[in-house]
């Protein structure tokens, strides 16, 4: 772990370390958290650690809230899932760091956040883009218990050299069934972060799964 | 002095803390210049380039204190990105001593104090105009391009609204009608740099005017490629260990420039040569583009 | 031996030494103040804060300074200088009904409600070298008193109402209704995000408004001789002062925070009509900072000719064409693209050079093969 009063990671992006309710250096903090998300997104189902000293409401992972203060902002309206909406002092922290519209629809979100996933709408209830502009779609922000990818369902595609294993722990039922689904869909489709408290791993919508 | 950078006083001294040995960098400016608000779209529109690969994603591409076409592209993705503890490289034409090479790296030591290389396998960003390493990258790696015109089709189609369709309906038979037009009227293809490329068996892409020679690196780089079209406000992707095929007919394989000469410097035999003309009498030379390369193998020779 | 040619960071630093040397010129001559920019290269001024989208006279008068009186790189310096402003809300629309008037013009009608106000103008100038400034220079007393209008006066005659003549037009139904956007935060703005095709009107008048003047000059020109043509006439070419409005969020009323000086010009053309709409008059909408009338002239008639499509009509000519007047308009997009050709393509030109030879041997052998056969074999 990095200390709270040390350089942020660049090269490798394998640490992050902030205190305080918000990035206590928001430029060089959102800059490592990025360099995280960058490193998991490019290398889909490879865990990415990134411990945290972030002090954040109940309910809200480390790993969520960093990222929520990199990515959010007033361009970019937040869906947030019925057991993080009916939290005031979360959409008060998200609201208060990040200044984003937070949507009562989901199928109006750039971004969700997602912390009880077995009560999660399916993937393709978000916006998926268009064949002209698959970017206008969602990044998911699902928080997990516990992730490990020492085993679990095989993943293949771009970023993976040849095949890439991982578990989740708290996902629904179906859950990787709906991700080939997602897959299937290219280019249109959402890509998801899979937060668990000091860790975390992408899977963008390139991912194939092994089901 | 922007936004960001008088929000955040806390800043200037946890680089001093981080750096003692160097100077920050200037306090006019936020770090790597850019504020935080264009850096969170950027950082944004690069995530969803990697998820959709060779996909050109618009960008709310911002007016920089370079001229467009210069690497504004580049510099935007490459500021998004960069962090204190990167060791950054820029080439042009493959060298680091090219004055517009020379004219970034001091933009990045100025704006952002971050440390730089010359030696390919110690920068974890290299910023490039036109060429690839020859040096294979790392997967710790990020290749930062700038890219003039992204759009592949817009040479045979103009118009925006016209290339956008032929990508989301796939339809790309224009690109071969004129590759094969070429082999009609020359034997091959005459497209020697910007050659396309089909990524992950998707979408079509320019590879920015590399030469041809470099496009077989791009096939599963174990490092992330990332391009930046300022101008044209496109940002693009290739995820680590992704397919990218030179397009090509059975008939008409694709194949790289090759040289009868060697470098004459170091002696390479397997490198982009530049030709170097030596008097007004034809007499010429070749040379490696890749300085870094040319000269660490006249340095091992020693 | 083969020295390569190295840039280098010495280089660099030369250039930029001399560049400030050129700058300054003959140290004899004493230098050029911004205020003295900003008083007598007022029209310099205008322009640069309008194709720079920011109006501040003193830095425009500083950019031109520094940019040794070349517009472009000063519109640049502006530009690159604007991008690192944070951005505290947006006013409201200005209301150039409301216009303190310096000059305005119908060539619609002979009188108009509130007159026609000539104001400053070169337009009936004779275009003669007044050799009188040359040998002035220097002398305090340049210009006797007589020489100036008597602005108080002037300014007192003019009517408090001073209708925009297009409007006059909506009486009778006779003009297309435009309608403003519903509230400030829906406008476009393509510095904030790209633009996709099609685009809106607001986009497109932002478009114009920043564009290079003598691009849209040339454009306005050509839908004259018969490219994209709209039968215009000048409804109205106003200048003058507007007060700008900004409502903050904690006090919930408009307080006036400033005054900007802004041309319009407001065309009307002639429209046929089409299977939707009835015979009537369209417009096209012209507008700058400062005084730049060449230029909301211009752009008032590439904004109707861009009008084409949605009107229905032929669109085959380049003023008419979006995606063409809307890409290249921009003249900071447009000289660096240009002159990033003075950049190094060694690389490139490389690799068509042995393109160029390996296709010149082709051709040699093959037209060496079909005069003799065997000759190909002997010449490899």
């Amino acid at each position: 772990m990095i200390g709270t009063d040390s350089q942020t990671s660049g090269r490798g992006a394998e640490g992050i370390a902030v205190t305080n309710v918000g990035f206590d250096n928001p430029v060089l903090q959102s800059q490592a958290m990025y360099r995280v998300l960058l490193s998991a997104m490019s290398r889909p189902g490879h865990i990415v650690p990134c411990e945290l000293l972030l002090e954040v409401p109940a309910s809200l992972a480390q790993t969520t809230a960093a990222a929520a203060l990199t990515l959010l902002d007033f361009d970019t309206p937040l869906w947030l899932d019925p057991a993080a909406a009916a939290q005031q002092a979360l959409v008060d922290y998200l609201r208060f760091h990040c200044g984003c519209p937070i949507v009562e629809a989901h199928g109006h979100a750039a971004f969700a956040i997602i912390t009880d996933p077995c009560k999660m709408p399916s993937l393709d209830a978000f916006p998926e883009g268009s064949d002209e502009y698959p970017d206008k779609s969602a990044t998911l922000l699902i928080q997990v218990e516990r992730l490990d990818d020492s085993r679990g369902v095989v993943l293949r595609g771009p970023g993976i050299e040849n095949k890439q294993t991982i578990q989740g722990k708290g996902l629904p039922g179906g859950f990787w069934q709906q991700v080939q689904e997602n897959h299937a869909r290219f280019p249109k489709g959402v890509d998801i972060v899979l937060c668990a408290e000091d860790r975390i791993a992408a899977l963008p919508r390139t991912t194939q799964v092994e089901v | 002095m922007t936004q960001s950078a008088q929000k955040n006083p806390a800043q200037s001294e946890a680089v001093e803390h981080g750096h003692a040995d160097k100077i920050g960098p200037d306090p006019n400016y936020n770090f790597a210049y850019l504020d935080e608000q264009t850096k969170r779209m950027i950082r944004r529109a690069i995530l969803k380039a990697v998820a959709i690969p060779g996909y050109q994603v618009p960008f709310a591409s911002r007016e920089m204190p370079m001229p467009y076409g210069w690497g504004t592209g580049g510099v935007q993705v490459t500021a998004s990105i960069l962090g204190p503890d990167d060791v950054l490289k820029v080439i042009d034409q493959g060298a680091d001593d090219t004055t517009n090479a020379v004219s970034i790296r001091q933009f990045f030591v100025r704006t952002a104090a971050v440390e730089t290389t010359e030696h390919t396998e110690e920068a974890s960003i290299i910023q490039t105009r036109h060429r690839i390493p020859e040096k294979p990258l790392s997967e710790d790696q990020i290749l930062v391009y700038q890219v003039p015109i992204p759009e592949p089709l817009r040479f045979l189609e103009p118009r925006e609204s016209e290339t956008r369709k032929m990508h989301a309906l796939g339809e790309y038979g224009l690109m071969h009608v004129k590759l094969y037009e070429d082999i009609a009227t020359h034997g091959h293809i005459a497209t020697t740099y910007a050659y396309p490329v089909k990524v992950n068996s998707h979408y079509i892409m320019d590879p920015s005017p590399t030469p041809k020679f470099d496009n077989p690196k791009m096939h599963r780089m174990p490092a992330l490629q990332l391009f930046g079209a300022g101008r044209e406000k496109r940002i693009y992707a290739i995820p680590p260990h992704t397919a990218v095929y030179s397009l090509d007919f059975e008939d008409h394989p694709f194949e790289i420039q090759q040289w009868e000469q060697s470098c004459e410097l170091c002696g390479a035999e397997n490198t982009f040569l530049d030709e170097v003309v030596t008097d007004d009498r034809g007499g010429r030379m070749f040379v490696c583009s890749d300085s870094d390369h040319c000269n660490r193998k006249r340095e091992a020779a020693e | 031996m083969y020295v390569a040619v190295k840039g280098g960071e010495a280089a660099i630093n030369e250039a930029h030494k001399l560049l400030a040397e050129e700058r300054r010129g003959d140290l004899a001559v004493p230098e050029l103040s911004t205020a003295q920019i900003e008083e007598q290269l007022s029209l310099s001024v205008d322009r640069v804060m309008t194709e720079g989208s920011l109006y501040d006279r003193k830095l425009a008068a500083l950019a031109i300074k520094q940019a040794r009186g070349d517009l472009i790189e000063a519109i640049f310096l502006i530009r690159a200088y604007r991008t690192t402003l944070p951005r505290f809300g947006y006013s409201a629309a200005v209301d150039t009904a409301k216009m303190g008037i310096r000059r305005r013009i119908s060539a619609t009608f002979k009188d108009i409600p509130g007159g026609q106000v000539l104001g400053p103008t070169f337009d009936y100038t004779h275009r003669l070298l007044d050799f009188k400034l040359a040998a002035e220079e220097g002398d305090e007393g340049e210009t006797s008193g007589s020489d100036f209008a008597e602005l108080p006066d002037g300014v007192a005659q003019l009517d408090d109402s001073m209708p925009r003549v297009v409007d006059l037009l909506k009486h009778e139904g006779l003009i297309e209704e435009e309608r403003p956007g519903e509230k400030p935060e829906s406008i476009g703005d393509l510095t904030r995000e790209p633009m996709n095709f099609p685009v809106d009107r607001d986009v497109r008048l932002q478009n114009l408004a920043r564009g290079d003047e003598g691009f849209l000059l040339a454009l306005g020109y050509s839908t004259q001789r018969g490219y994209g043509r709209s039968h215009p006439f000048a409804g109205e070419i106003r200048l003058g002062e507007v007060a700008v409005e900004f409502v903050p969020e904690d006090l919930g009323f408009p307080i006036e925070i400033g005054e900007v000086t802004l041309s319009e010009c407001q065309m009307v053309n002639q429209f046929k009509g089409s299977t939707e709409a009835p015979p009537q008059f369209t417009r096209g909408y012209g507008l700058s900072f400062g005084h730049c009338e060449r230029k909301v002239m211009a752009m008032a008639l590439v904004d109707r000719a861009l009008k084409g499509r949605e009107l229905g009509e032929v669109v085959d000519s380049p003023a008419q064409d979006e995606e063409f007047v809307m890409e290249h308009s921009d003249n900071i997009q447009a000289s660096g693209f240009v002159e990033h050709l003075k950049l190094p393509h060694y690389v490139d030109f490389q690799s068509e050079l042995e393109l160029v030879r390996k296709m010149r041997r082709e051709r040699r052998e093959a037209d060496l093969g079909e005069k003799d056969p065997q000759a190909v074999e002997a010449a490899e």
